[in-house]
């Protein structure tokens, strides 16, 4: 096939043209932000920045934590006129490299302090660099340990996911007792693995018995009727799905479809089950899950907090929406309490903030009340158990 | 009794790869072109029909209706801007394209629907949720069952149409040999766009099938079983319409017993495993035909 | 390098060989003095060995798919594999007290020895197949490579290393996990450094264009332009070709080990099908055969992403309009008749002189 040099020639320097166009654009830092929540002009102002999915598979994660820190942003910047938060948000696809290549990006809009990542995976990649840089983090929802273990400049919003796994493997043990338990949980995934091992050698220490372990890879997310044919055969009463609540109902509706009627109990990444499109709550009707909001809570702060998140974006917010409020205020909350200013360095904002939240920084969210950190980075906060009765949650 | 349930399981979801499969092989059958837009077409497809039962409140046959005709109109679309500047350039370059085709249907659904899962009501939920047999042992769902009926008749139906109507035959005759259709007269043009129109057609009725059986629906539904069925049509013979069937049911099965019997987590390297192994024994797939090399 | 001079010009070859290593090294002369002078975003900072990674990548997907005319589907599986080996490599001796350049070396030949092994492996059997149906292999290949690394756990302590298909390694107290499964590697220590990347370039350049131009080298060509008449005048296809493949995946091996050891974590489900596919893009779009083409394509369309975030939701949707319309505007035969009859115009009278072709068809 003989080609036109010519022409090649013309669109190789076009290519090349276009390098330089972008090397010039990332060079001179544009401010045009992706999602930036101003602040007004004049007074003094935090920059808040964060990255998660925007876009891909994940990005309902990454929507959830932006709509409800900028409910957050939005209420702090009407109360103090004085000290205003930036915020600004990046997209990085739930992947470890974009999550850097957003980083760097807020890095050169001048980040101060770093609110994420959302999903896990990232968040370890980012928080080794920012604990080179030295800029505090406190995520949402990035809930592994390895988010924080080495690094003493992040913090995690949320549960760790063997504190989760433990916590589950305990209310089981105490309040199925005798039950089998069944499993099915993503391989792939940091989030969904990390609850299962601990809660395995918790369940199992406590003389349970898991009847039936099955996976499945990211991948294959379309059909789950092997796993529960398996956990159907060996009779397990109570099936365990440590899993985010796209995967869980596709196997509600299959369980359903084959007549199997086990208990079926969530973890955090169960809850927004309920709010999703055209989800008949009929399945999940006695669906008991393990998580820190309940959006039907009669709480003051909630119910506040709901109506103006519904008012905005006209749906139920999730936890990870109340894990962003929740990040934001705690960020700002231990700011002040610090005494600090945004002219101060990143350096000394970052240990200033470590000072505070763990020398007995304590705070009241939509996620707990009473929140503290130790050391490693992990929250302390007591988890709810709730149980799905008419399309609600329900304390129990 | 396990053993019968994960075959139906496996027939289902087989069924649905064979669809999808379907539409590859006919597709590449005629251009020669691997099209890897079109698992993202089957999104398009049950996004459709979920908008017109949910926000239009259409009845089930209506939004199958609608979601076909809608994916027929961006098959030829698809075709016409983006594959048919590019033809008889090799078929590199289309591939491409096609994955460019795929990054655009993924965040145009994206921007428009939202990035949260949809739930998509099965449009066999009229019928109720399953049939028991042997005093509810076994289950089938209406899905399974309706599936692989659709499978077969779909299959039966395309070899009837490119066997004895006029324009089957023109297809045939333009994946044969392009030049020579031309010099009989046939025009290659709207033949090629009929093939895409068929083939986005039959992906809409898999997307509906699928989602019925899955019922999350995202903007990335369409891509893993996309490349399944792709597999699947590689593995009955690429071209061959019984043979993306065939391929697509043994891809499902195999599946499904991988993952009961072996292990869940190496599910896919075992289908994987088993396309390469039958590739080294009968390099054109199974029903594959043995082209001949010309000197 | 052979200086080949006929007629009083440079062979096409070496013409294509100095533009490479020119845009190479005028890039990382321009980067680093900007760099020292403190004019380069955070950002594109963070982006250069990733760069490098997939300079290497696309130069030797080119080998493959420019050279040696074979669509390779499952690239990203020996990166997966390079990258894996590399950390696991580069942990083992974190004790040691090895500098890390030198512990960086040692990861990007150990990955690209796994690599390269892998690629002989699966060679064999892959290159008996033709067209499509290769194509289909060697994702499969790929798909397997990532699924395996799904279950593969590793770890050191002082016992030395173990590794497993099961998380229950038994490590000591003291010992750490290197590979867990589908978790992949967490806490690497980063030492991958722009210069590393650089200097991989270089080696992955010298090597790719000293395949092209050997008598292997054009014997591969001969293939891929027209198998039969290679055959015909005794040249071993598979043998030239199977050389081609297993150097191509040493190298993808290489580029891995120097982008995992760019991040602290790594999921094996990177190096998905996507990936492949992305890796793909970069050469299809340098130009078939074309070298320095894809090393242009490479940095393009790794910054490219990230020059558009201010287009937020819009941003992968613009960067599929420029794929598609790249795409379209390099190959289409309508557009190239065109602007053949626009130059033909403007260059009227001009003596064209035939330049040398180093694409192939596919």
């Amino acid at each position: 096939m003989k080609k036109n040099s010519y022409f090649k020639k013309f669109m190789v320097i076009a290519l090349a043209l276009a390098m330089v166009f972008t090397f010039a654009a990332c060079g001179g830092s544009s401010d045009s932000g992706s999602s930036d929540s101003g602040a007004a002009e004049g007074a003094a102002t935090i920059k808040i920045g964060c990255s998660g999915p925007l876009t891909g598979g994940a990005s309902i994660y990454g929507t959830a934590v932006k709509q409800g820190a900028e409910i957050a942003v939005a209420e702090i910047n009407e109360a103090n006129p004085d000290l205003q938060i930036e915020f600004k948000m990046e997209d990085d696809e739930a992947d470890g490299e974009k999550a850097v290549n957003a980083y760097n990006k807020l890095k050169d809009w001048g980040i101060q302090i770093m609110m994420g990542t959302v999903t896990t995976g990232s968040c370890i990649a980012t928080s080794a660099i920012t604990f080179e840089d030295r800029v505090f983090e406190l995520t949402p929802s990035a809930s592994s340990a390895d988010v924080t273990a080495g690094k003493d400049n992040v913090f995690q919003v949320c549960f760790t996911d063997p504190n989760q796994g433990i916590k589950a493997a305990d209310y089981i043990a105490e309040n199925m007792a005798g039950k089998k338990v069944g499993v099915i949980y993503n391989n792939s995934d940091p989030y969904s693995t990390g609850i299962f091992n601990a809660f395995k050698s918790e369940f199992e220490s406590k003389g349970g018995e898991i009847v039936a372990a099955e996976t499945y890879p990211d991948d294959t997310n379309a059909d789950y009727s092997a796993q529960l044919t398996s956990c159907k055969s060996a009779g397990a009463e109570v099936v365990l799905l440590p899993i985010y609540y796209t995967p869980a109902s596709v196997i509600m509706k299959q369980a359903k479809d084959m007549n199997y009627a086990p208990t079926f109990f969530g973890v955090d990444g169960m809850d927004g089950i309920l709010d999703m499109e055209g989800f008949d709550t009929a399945l999940a009707e006695g669906v008991m899950l393990m998580t820190p909001f309940n959006p039907w809570s009669t709480d003051e702060n909630v119910a506040s907090f709901v109506e103006k998140y519904q008012a905005a974006y006209n749906e139920v917010p999730n936890q990870f929406a109340a894990d962003g409020y929740d990040a934001i205020y705690a960020l700002y909350d231990a700011f002040k309490a610090a005494g600090l200013t945004p002219d101060q360095a990143n350096e000394e904002i970052c240990d200033a903030m470590i000072g505070q939240f763990t020398g007995g920084f304590s705070y009241d969210g939509l996620t707990g009340t009473g929140m503290t950190w130790n050391e490693k980075g992990e929250v302390n906060k007591t988890p709810v158990i709730c149980v799905i009765e008419g399309g609600i949650y329900v304390d129990k | 009794m396990i053993f019968l349930t994960n075959l139906i399981n496996g027939l289902s979801l087989g069924s649905v790869y064979a669809i999808i499969a379907l539409g590859y092989t006919m597709v590449y059958g005629i251009s020669k072109m691997l099209n890897f837009a079109h698992g993202d077409v089957i999104m398009v497809g049950a996004y459709i029909s979920f908008c017109a039962t949910s926000y239009l409140n259409l009845p089930a046959w209506v939004s199958v209706i609608l979601a076909m005709i809608v994916c027929t109109a961006l098959g030829i679309l698809i075709e016409g801007l983006a594959y048919r500047p590019l033809r008889g350039t090799g078929s590199l370059a289309v591939l491409i394209t096609a994955i460019g085709v795929s990054y655009f249907l993924q965040n145009a659904a994206l921007i428009i629907w939202g990035s949260a899962p949809k739930v998509f009501t099965s449009v066999f939920s009229g019928f109720g949720s399953s049939i028991s047999l042997f005093g509810g042992e076994l289950t089938v769902t209406w899905e399974a069952l309706f599936t692989l009926v659709a499978a077969i008749i779909i299959m039966i139906g395309m070899t009837l149409f490119t066997g004895r109507t006029k324009v089957g035959k023109a297809m045939r005759a333009v994946s044969e040999d392009n030049g020579a259709a031309q010099l009989m007269g046939i025009n290659v043009n709207s033949t090629i766009s009929m093939t895409f129109a068929i083939g986005s057609a039959l992906a809409a009725i898999a997307g509906v099938l699928l989602c019925s059986s899955y019922p999350a629906l995202m903007p990335t539904t369409g891509a893993m079983p996309g490349i399944k069925a792709f597999t699947a049509a590689v593995f009955g013979g690429i071209g061959s319409i019984p043979g993306a069937m065939l391929g697509g049911i043994l891809i499902g099965v195999i599946e499904i017993f991988g993952r009961a019997y072996i292990s869940s987590e190496l599910s896919d390297a075992i289908v994987f495993g088993v396309l390469i192994i039958v590739l080294l024994v009968k390099p054109t797939g199974l029903l594959g035909k043995k082209i001949t090399e010309k000197v | 390098m052979k200086m080949k001079i006929k007629n009083g010009k440079l062979s096409p070859y070496t013409k294509n060989s100095i533009i490479s290593y020119g845009i190479v090294i005028i890039a990382f002369v321009v980067v680093t003095v900007l760099n020292s002078m403190g004019a380069v975003s955070s950002s594109l900072q963070g982006q250069l060995v990733p760069i490098c990674a997939y300079i290497i990548m696309a130069v030797s997907l080119n080998l493959v798919v420019g050279i040696s005319g074979e669509l390779s589907l499952g690239h990203a599986g020996f990166m997966s594999a390079g990258a894996f080996m590399g950390i696991v490599v580069s942990g083992m001796l974190e004790s040691s007290g090895l500098p890390d350049g030198v512990r960086l070396a040692a990861a990007v030949i150990c990955g690209a020895i796994l690599a390269g092994i892998l690629g002989f492996l699966i060679g064999i059997p892959v290159l008996r197949l033709r067209g499509d149906y290769l194509a289909i292999v060697t994702l499969a290949f790929g798909e397997i490579i990532k699924n395996i690394m799904n279950i593969v756990y590793a770890g050191v302590d002082s016992n030395g290393f173990h590794l497993r298909t099961n998380p229950d390694l038994g490590l000591e107290e003291s010992g750490r996990m290197l590979l867990n499964g589908p978790m992949g590697a967490t806490a690497v220590q980063r030492i991958s450094t722009f210069t590393a990347g650089f200097i991989l370039v270089l080696i992955t350049l010298f090597i790719v264009q000293n395949i092209m131009n050997s008598r292997q080298g054009r014997a591969i060509m001969a293939c891929r332009d027209n198998r039969i008449a290679a055959e015909s005048i005794g040249l071993n296809v598979m043998r030239y070709k199977l050389m081609a493949f297993t150097v191509s995946a040493a190298l993808a091996g290489m580029g891995g080990a120097l982008f995992g050891l760019n991040y602290s974590t790594l999921l094996p489900i990177k190096f998905n099908f996507n990936t492949s596919v992305l890796i793909l893009v970069f050469v299809v779009l340098g130009g078939l055969g074309n070298i320095w083409g894809s090393i242009i394509a490479a940095t393009v369309l790794t910054i490219l992403p990230e020059a558009l975030r201010q287009f937020a939701d819009y941003r992968m949707l613009a960067y599929a309009i420029v794929l598609i319309l790249v795409m379209i505007f390099t190959y289409s035969p309508k557009i190239k008749m065109f602007t053949q009859g626009l130059r033909e115009k403007v260059f009227k009278g001009k003596n064209k002189t035939p330049e040398p072709e180093t694409e192939g068809g596919v």
